[in-house]
C-alpha cells in the first residue's frame, strides 16, 4: 500500500477523503488549518467536487457540515479548539438531533498556547455533548481511527469529535494508506422530524442519546483503541490519554516497561478497562495532555481511593503541553538536560512582517490618539494583535473573535470616550457584523478600523470571506456613508491618515474607517506565482 | 541508528526546506522519521524550530528530549543557541555566521559567536557568503544542510536526490544552483 509523509493534519484529512468525505468545512485556526488545505490542494477532492470552501467562522462551518450529514453524505469540520466554542450552540445540540451521514468534528487544541488565547481542553465538550471521542497518538492512528469514526457516527446516529494537540497536528510521518471508499448517495433521514428539536421531540432525543452514550463504550471501533498492557511490576500503573502515551514510551527506549499501562485513545471508555489497571495496582499515574480529565474522574470529589499521581497534585505540571522530560520526571527515571540557554540569547517574539499595512495602520491610530488618554484601543485575534508589543503598544484587550467591536460599545456604555475598535477582515466577517450591528442600532460613539488586507493572515493567508464586500457590508448594516471612511495605510499616507482617524474620533456615533492595503505575504506569494507560471508558460512555447 | 536534529531558525527564514530535503532522503533509505514543525503565530518573524528525527527503530515522541539531539542546525547564529538544552554533550552545532536582527536588544556578533565556540563540536559558516560565490544568494539554507550533512546519518547521494526531487519543479537551474550550495558547504565541513 502507498505510503506518504503527512502532517497529522494530513493524515486526517486524507483519510477522509479516502473514507467517502463529501463535504469539508472549516474556518482556519492553529493548529487545525493544515486539514482543510490538505482537502483545497488534492486533485481527488477536486476531480470528485469534494465541497472544500473555507466558512465565514466555525459556527457556520458546523452547520453546514450538519447539513451535509442531513442529506446522508459523510462530512468533516475542523477547528481549533476556541473555535469549538464559537460552533458551541451547534455541535451541542448535534448530539441530540443525531446525524445522517457521518459527521466528523475535529478540535485541534493548544496547550501551551503556542498560538492561542487559552488551552481549554476539546474533550470537556465532548463529554458534556455525550459525543464519543476518537484521540489519536500517532499519525497512522489518526489516519486508521478516521475510517472508525465515520462508521461509529453512522452506526449510532451521533457526530463524533476528533481530538488532537499542536505537536500531532504539526508533525509529519509516514503513514500507510488504505484503498478508497466511494461518497455516500443523497439520501434524507428516515424521521423527518429527526432534526427538529421542538422541545417534545428534544426530550425524546436526548433520553436515546444517553442510552446511546452508555451502549456505544462497547462499541469495537472505540474499544480497539484502548489497549490494556499488564506488566510484571504492579506497584504503579499509568494510565496515558492521547499523545502522553508516546512521552511515556520515549522514557524507555528500546526497553519494555516493566509496569501495567493504560493507553487511552477513545471515549467513552469502559469502565472495565479502568478496573483492570486499578485491580492490580497499588497506585496509578496518569499522564493526559491537555487538563486533567480522566484522573478528575477518577479522584472523584472525596479523592478517597488508590493513591493517584497527575496533575492535580503537582506530580506532573497542571497546565502546559507534556514532553519526554517531564514524564520522566514524574516516574522519578533519570532525566537528560543539555547545557542552558546562554544569558546572551534574547527573545524573538513574533512582529509584523517589513512593509506590512498593519504597522502604517497602527502608527495612524497611535498618532491620532495622542490627546487623550491611554487605554482605548480594543483589538481583536489576528496579526494586528501583535501591536500589543513593542515598539508599538497600542493595543489595550484581545479577547475573542469579534470581541473588540463589543468591547468597545461597552465600553462607550459606560462613558469612555473616544474609543477605538481595531479589527481584521476575516475577523470580522466572522463575528464582528453582529456586534457592528449593536453599535449601529443605538448609535454608539465608536471608531471602528478594520485592517482589511484581503486575507486571514496569521494562520498563513487563507481566503478571506471579507474581501471585496466590506464597504457593502457596513452600509448595509447603516453605517453612515459620510462615517465610512477609506484609507490606504502607507508611510507616505501618514498625515492624511491621522487627520481622517481624528476626525472620526471625534464624532459621536458609529464610523468605520477601513484600512485597506494587501498582506506583505499573500502579495509576495501572488506575484512569485504569476511569475512561476509565466516562466513555465515561456518554457513551453 | 538514530539521528536526532533540531533545527533553528526565525519565521520566514524557510528552515522547512531543509527538513523536507532530510525527510524526503529518510524516506527514500525507508527510515523511520518523525518532524514537528512550527506554525502559526511564531512565523511572523519570531524564534521557530523543528524537531526531525530519523531512525531504524520506531519513534515514539514527536518531540526530542532534552540532552540529546545529535546535531543543531540554524540559519543564524543567536537561535542556535537557544536550543543548547537539546544538544547531547557529543553533538554538533552547525549554524550560519550572518544574523538575522529583527529586534532592538540583539547581542553583539561578536559575543554570539564567542558563545558558539564554547560548544565542543561546531561549524560556523558564512552562508550567505558561500551561497553568493555559488550564483544565488537564496540557496543558503543548503549550504548550511551542506555543512551539516556530514553528521547527518544519511548518504550524501540520498540527500542530493531530495534536493533533485524537491526542487524538480522549479528547474534544472534551480537544481544545480541548490547542490552546488549544498556541495560547497560540504566541503567547508570538509566531508
Amino acid at each position: 500500500m502507498q505510503k506518504l509523509l503527512l502532517l497529522g493534519d494530513e493524515a486526517i484529512a486524507r483519510a477522509a477523503l479516502d473514507a467517502g468525505l463529501s463535504g469539508m468545512y472549516a474556518y482556519p485556526g492553529t493548529p487545525s488549518t493544515e486539514i482543510m488545505e490538505y482537502i483545497q490542494s488534492s486533485r481527488e477532492a477536486a476531480e470528485k467536487g469534494i465541497h472544500r470552501e473555507w466558512s465565514s467562522n466555525e459556527k457556520t462551518a458546523m452547520e453546514a457540515a450538519l447539513g451535509m450529514s442531513y442529506a446522508g453524505k459523510r462530512a468533516m469540520v475542523a477547528m481549533k479548539h476556541v473555535g469549538l466554542n464559537v460552533a458551541a450552540d451547534g455541535f451541542v445540540n448535534s448530539a441530540i438531533t443525531g446525524v445522517n451521514g457521518g459527521l466528523i468534528v475535529v478540535s485541534a487544541d493548544d496547550p501551551s498556547m503556542h498560538s492561542s488565547q487559552n488551552e481549554q481542553d476539546s474533550r470537556f465538550y465532548a463529554k458534556f455533548s455525550f459525543v464519543p471521542v476518537f484521540e489519536p497518538t500517532t499519525q497512522q492512528e489518526a489516519y486508521d481511527m478516521i475510517f472508525d469514526a465515520f462508521e461509529l457516527s453512522e452506526k449510532y446516529s451521533v457526530p463524533v469529535m476528533f481530538r488532537i494537540t499542536t505537536r500531532l497536528a504539526h508533525s509529519r510521518a509516514a503513514v500507510e494508506l488504505k484503498g478508497e471508499i466511494p461518497e455516500k448517495k443523497l439520501h434524507l433521514p428516515s424521521d423527518p422530524l429527526q432534526f427538529v428539536l421542538l422541545p417534545s421531540i428534544a426530550r425524546k432525543r436526548y433520553r436515546a442519546l444517553l442510552s446511546t452514550y452508555e451502549s456505544i463504550k462497547y462499541d469495537n471501533r472505540i474499544s480497539k483503541f484502548n489497549r490494556f498492557t499488564d506488566g510484571k511490576n504492579r506497584n504503579l500503573g499509568v494510565i496515558t490519554c492521547g499523545i502522553a502515551y508516546n512521552y511515556l514510551m520515549e522514557n524507555f527506549g528500546n526497553n519494555k516497561p516493566d509496569f501495567p499501562i493504560l493507553k487511552i485513545a477513545a471515549y467513552p471508555f469502559p469502565k472495565d478497562l479502568i478496573k483492570d489497571i486499578t485491580d492490580r495496582c497499588s497506585e496509578i499515574m496518569i499522564l493526559e495532555e491537555g487538563y486533567p480529565m480522566v484522573e478528575e474522574s477518577l479522584r472523584g470529589i472525596l479523592d478517597s481511593g488508590i493513591k493517584i499521581y497527575g496533575r492535580l497534585d503537582g506530580t506532573v505540571p497542571r497546565d502546559g503541553e507534556l514532553n519526554p522530560a517531564l514524564v520522566g520526571k514524574a516516574l522519578g527515571l533519570p532525566v537528560r538536560s543539555g547545557k542552558e540557554v546562554p544569558e546572551i540569547v534574547k527573545m524573538r517574539p513574533p512582529s509584523f512582517c517589513a512593509g506590512c499595512g498593519h504597522a502604517d495602520m497602527f502608527n495612524a491610530i497611535t498618532e491620532a490618539l495622542i490627546p487623550y488618554s491611554p487605554g482605548r484601543v480594543f483589538s481583536d485575534i489576528g496579526c494586528y494583535t501583535l501591536a500589543a508589543l513593542p515598539p508599538y503598544n497600542a493595543i489595550n484587550s484581545c479577547v475573542d473573535m469579534g470581541a473588540s467591536v463589543t468591547m468597545a460599545i461597552g465600553a462607550a456604555d459606560a462613558g469612555l470616550f473616544p474609543v477605538v475598535a481595531v479589527i481584521g477582515d476575516s475577523t470580522f466577517t466572522h463575528s464582528g457584523m453582529t456586534g457592528l450591528l449593536d453599535a449601529v442600532v443605538k448609535n454608539s460613539p465608536v471608531t471602528i478600523v478594520i485592517g482589511d488586507n484581503s486575507t486571514t493572515g496569521m494562520t498563513g493567508g487563507q481566503q478571506s470571506q471579507a474581501t471585496g464586500r466590506i464597504e457593502n457590508i457596513c452600509l448595509g448594516i447603516g453605517v453612515s456613508r459620510d462615517h465610512l471612511r477609506l484609507i490606504t495605510p502607507l508611510h507616505k499616507n501618514h498625515e492624511e491618515n491621522v487627520r481622517i482617524m481624528k476626525e472620526e474620533l471625534e464624532f459621536r456615533g458609529v464610523s468605520v474607517i477601513i484600512a485597506a492595503r494587501e498582506c506583505i505575504q499573500t502579495a509576495t506569494t501572488r506575484k512569485r506565482s504569476k511569475a512561476s507560471n509565466e516562466s513555465i508558460l515561456n518554457v513551453q512555447r | 541508528m538514530k539521528n536526532d536534529i533540531v533545527l533553528a531558525g526565525v519565521g520566514g527564514q524557510g528552515i522547512l526546506s531543509i527538513a523536507a530535503t532530510i525527510g524526503l532522503a529518510a524516506v527514500e533509505r525507508s527510515l523511520f522519521l518523525k518532524q514537528s514543525e512550527v506554525h502559526g503565530m511564531s512565523q511572523r518573524g519570531g524564534d521557530v524550530q523543528s524537531h526531525l528525527r530519523l531512525s531504524d527503530k520506531e519513534i515514539a515522541s514527536d518531540l526530542i528530549p532534552y540532552g540529546s539531539a545529535d546535531i543543531i542546525i540554524s540559519v543564524e547564529p543567536m537561535e542556535s543557541l537557544r536550543y543548547l538544552p537539546w544538544l547531547s554533550e557529543d553533538g554538533w552545532l552547525v549554524t550560519n555566521s550572518n544574523p538575522f536582527i529583527n529586534i532592538n536588544d540583539y547581542p553583539p556578533i561578536e559575543n554570539v559567536i564567542t558563545e558558539i565556540r564554547k560548544v565542543k563540536n561546531h561549524i560556523i559558516i558564512d552562508a550567505d557568503a558561500v551561497a553568493k560565490e555559488n550564483g544565488s544568494l537564496k540557496s543558503g539554507n543548503m549550504v548550511i544542510l551542506g555543512a551539516a550533512s556530514p553528521f547527518i546519518e544519511i548518504p550524501f547521494m540520498s540527500l542530493e536526490n531530495a534536493i533533485r526531487s524537491l526542487f524538480g519543479k522549479k528547474g534544472e537551474e534551480v537544481v544545480e544552483l541548490n547542490l552546488q550550495a549544498f556541495r560547497a558547504g560540504r566541503k567547508f565541513s570538509g566531508g
